[in-house]
């Protein structure tokens, strides 16, 4: 491999590691707590999570069985 | 390559934070429909957004849509090539796609007509130079995006067949991939057997994230509701989750009974569930927020290898290579 070559690999290293140091971040404690006040918040509509009033899940209504 | 190693969770982890949250109870999740009639391994599987259709496809070529509450199938159609490793439904619910040792994405309108052969009006849309692994429409049945075992993920247009954009960085097979929710703008999540997970930006092309704390291949990637975060699934045996504004892991997913590989992963709706399907046969569902598992599913008879949470959340399914898919509330 000729040193252009790599001179061009490296410097395209060096473009995308300047573009992720400059992704702003946020402190992970904040973070855990938004993903933590996302769930509580959605928890009524989860039906897998609460369930849901009987028959109102398709899923779990008893199914009728025709014999033709 | 770019730096991604200190990104391991630390010590501040989301269950740390979570303390003082109250623990769940118990769940009683049973299997409620028993989908039949692939006659090799589901690899894949996807719901309509109906809530009631799914589509699946098997290693024996055959692609089924079926109508998960009555059991019927609806649709069949084989494919020229085995191991369909990918399918998807288009939001639309009037075609699919699908592809995988074919190289290919294709997509197939769904008809009604019974004259018509679901065949006859197959459309090529995605050309890999390796296997296709995963696809999924964005948010029209106009664009599919794939992952390949080349290497790269594609953002195709279905009508032309154009490549409309191509996204290099993996360096080995991309396994999976997931669209961020429509409202956190235009992004997606790939996993690849460089134990990489990347996230992208569909207008540039650019890698905006990189994380690299897996220990193995990773096998399924899942973005959690809200889109600030994501979920991945790996032959490590652990499942992790990723903050994308914290720009880290935060939280592992693991025990020290679980061995094999995990290889699909879904959120419930609201985020606190997490749903796993391994490689053991098993589906653990884990406390996201905790981070323990709050129960273990038994049913599949083989390994687990596709596992989606219905549109609205009152469902999920799993594929399996013994050949079904069940369908768990």
């Amino acid at each position: 491999m000729s040193s252009g070559a790599s001179v061009n690999a490296l410097q395209r290293l060096v473009e995308q590691l300047k573009l992720e140091a400059g992704v702003e971040r946020i402190k992970v404690s904040q973070a855990a707590a938004e993903l933590q006040q996302y769930c509580m918040q959605n928890a009524c509509k989860d039906a897998l999570l609460v369930g849901v009033p009987a028959g109102s899940n398709p899923f779990r209504e008893p199914r009728s069985c025709a014999l033709f | 390559m770019p730096c991604v190693w200190h990104k391991r969770a630390t010590a501040v982890v989301v269950h740390q934070v979570a303390e003082r949250v109250e623990a769940l109870g118990q769940f009683v999740m049973k299997t409620r429909r028993t989908l039949k009639g692939h006659g090799n391994k589901v690899l894949c599987m996807d719901w309509c957004k109906d809530k009631r259709r799914i589509v699946s496809s098997s290693q024996d070529g055959k692609v089924i849509v079926w109508d998960s509450f009555t059991t019927n199938k609806e649709h069949a159609v084989t494919m020229p090539c085995t191991w369909v490793m990918a399918c998807a439904y288009a939001p639309s619910g009037c075609a699919i796609a699908c592809g995988g040792l074919d190289n290919k994405c294709s997509v197939y309108p769904l008809t009604f007509d019974k004259n018509e052969n679901m065949a006859a009006k197959k459309k090529s849309v995605a050309m890999h130079t390796n296997y296709l692994s995963a696809c999924s429409f964005t948010n029209s049945d106009m664009q599919i995006l794939t992952a390949s075992g080349d290497g790269t993920c594609a953002l195709w247009d279905v009508e032309s067949g154009q490549l409309l954009q191509s996204f290099h960085g993996h360096g080995a097979d991309v396994l999976c991939l997931d669209l961020a929710p429509s409202e956190t703008g235009n992004t997606f999540v790939s996993g690849g057997c460089d134990k990489k997970a990347m996230v992208w930006d569909m207008r540039s092309g650019q890698c905006v994230q990189a994380f690299e704390t897996h220990e193995s291949d990773i096998n399924s990637v899942r973005y959690y509701p809200s889109g600030d975060a994501f979920a991945s699934g790996s032959d490590d045996a652990t499942c992790r989750l990723y903050d994308l504004r914290a720009d880290r892991e935060v939280a592992i997913y693991s025990k020290e009974s679980i061995i094999f590989g995990a290889s699909s992963v879904d959120f419930s709706l609201s985020g606190r569930l997490l749903f796993a399907g391994y490689n053991d046969y098993t589906i653990n569902v884990w406390d996201v927020l905790k981070g323990s598992r709050v129960s273990i599913l038994f049913g599949h008879e083989n390994r687990v290898s596709t596992l989606r949470v219905s549109p609205d959340g009152t469902a999920f399914c799993s594929g399996s290579w013994d050949h079904t898919l069940r369908v768990w509330a």
